[in-house]
């Protein structure tokens, strides 16, 4: 019996040393962390998929205490974390601008050409090192996903041999910006419908003849914008979204289909 | 003096390495040996907590255990030990060196739950070590889990561009090449008498 007190009594007695000991010295070691730093750190999501621009969420919350960060640049948590991140600092609270990733290509195996068969490693990066890829068209998507790889929120899908974003789930964080070797993916406000789904610089006859939805730098689109959205950069046709009203006349008048969107909610 | 301090180097390191042959520690090993820089961190980060509990543990045995005949009690006094310490370097760490603080990051606490650091302390009193010996046989205990941690990360960086067959995809090359590594460190099995 004696033993058994004597054990009990000794051990907790060492804890009960350790635990006063690492108290005091949590006091004596205290660093002085703002508490609006903890408490925005705790109502951001914690994904520290940095697309707010910075390192991770704890470094996104230090950012906004200690050098005046924007409290909307959460991708994620939008404007509801953007809202309780403003209230902790005390100012209004701004919305978020809601954009998502688009894959900026439509030319899914039906309508494209294929320069050669590909049986290398299953990766876009890959296979561009090998003629720019076996895609006839050297801008097009090559389908292998390294997107899909780099995307933290399983929002981008290989369909019909291109790359998709399901716009629902994409927090535009643009980690698949960087993963694509063709740099064919853009950060596009998620209310603007309409996009030239191309990035073909070649001249239209030789862009026609590798792919059948591609853009033939025709200009019809933009004799068609009433808001001077549209402009040409040599063979493509571009948009500028500041100006786009969602109208929808460029892709009534586009002859290949290059602009458009389908709806690729989940 | 010297000369044992060489002996308990070499048997540290090479002869009984924690990871490869006493097969201490292995959750760490294959779970931060992805890339070479993060397993030298957390070989760093080892090393470290290794040293200091080997002191601390042997001043906890031989001025409260064994005075009081509680030497059964070691495991459970040792864990107490080796979490308020690593507890309190990371504390002492934050507010020093916030360079160090941050270039150990999660590793530190994640050392806690390390039973290399445990199979230490213990071993080091079971083989009846002296203060000076103990602290010793941490730091180069520490510094064969780091040997063979960069040694597999190494590895494992050459294994994410190899052809694997499909069925040993993943972590079964791993554990294959893990015993790989732990064959070659048989090899210095009989160095010392």
């Amino acid at each position: 019996m004696g033993d058994i007190i004597a054990a009990v009594l000794v051990i907790s007695g060492l804890g009960l040393i350790f635990g006063i000991g690492l108290s005091y010295a949590s006091k004596v070691f205290a660093v002085k962390v703002d508490e609006r730093t903890v408490r925005i750190r705790e109502v951001l999501p914690g994904a520290n998929c940095g697309g707010c621009g910075f390192a991770g969420c704890d470094s996104y919350a230090d950012a906004v205490v200690t050098n005046g960060a924007e409290t909307n640049c959460c991708p994620v948590g939008g404007s509801e974390v953007a809202g309780k991140v403003a209230a902790i600092m005390g100012v209004e609270a701004e919305g978020v601008k809601r954009a998502a990733a688009r894959v900026l290509c439509n030319g899914r195996c039906s309508v494209s050409r294929e320069k050669y068969e590909y049986h290398g490693i299953d990766s876009c990066t890959a296979a561009a090192q090998l003629y720019g890829g076996h895609k006839a068209c050297a801008y097009g998507c090559l389908g292998h996903g390294d997107c899909v790889k780099a995307c933290p929120f399983e929002a981008i899908d290989i369909t019909g041999g291109i790359a998709r974003v399901i716009e629902d789930r994409c927090k535009a964080c643009g980690k698949c910006l960087a993963a694509c070797p063709k740099k064919l993916i853009e950060i596009i406000p998620k209310d603007k419908k309409y996009s030239v789904m191309c990035r073909s610089r070649d001249k239209g006859p030789v862009t026609k003849s590798n792919c059948e939805v591609g853009c033939i730098g025709c200009t019809k689109c933009v004799k068609a914008c009433g808001y001077s959205a549209i402009s040409m950069e040599g063979a493509l046709a571009r948009i500028d979204y500041d100006l786009c009203t969602n109208c929808g006349e460029c892709t009534k008048v586009c002859p290949t289909m290059a602009i458009r969107v389908m709806d690729f909610g989940e | 003096m010297l000369q044992s301090i060489l002996i308990t180097f070499i048997s540290a390191v090479f002869i009984n390495n924690f990871v490869v042959v006493k097969f201490l520690g292995i959750c760490p090993f294959l779970g931060v040996s992805k890339k070479i820089k993060t397993a030298a961190g957390m070989g760093a980060a080892v090393i470290f907590v290794m040293t200091l509990a080997s002191a601390a543990a042997w001043l906890v045995q031989e001025f409260i255990l064994k005075p009081l005949d509680l030497e059964y009690m070691q495991t459970i006094a040792f864990i107490l030990v080796i979490a308020a310490l690593v507890q309190f370097v990371e504390m002492v760490l934050q507010k020093t060196s916030q360079g160090l603080y941050k270039a150990l990051g999660i590793y530190l606490p994640l050392i806690t739950t390390n039973c290399a650091v445990l199979g230490v302390t213990l071993l080091n009193v079971e083989s009846g070590n002296n203060f000076l010996i103990s602290v010793f046989n941490g730091a180069f205990s520490g510094v064969g889990f780091t040997l063979a941690i960069v040694l597999f990360a190494g590895i494992r960086e050459r294994l994410e561009t190899a052809v694997v067959p499909k069925c040993l995809q993943g972590f079964p090359i791993s554990l294959i090449s893990a015993s790989l590594v732990s064959l070659a460190f048989l090899g210095f099995q009989g160095l010392l008498k």
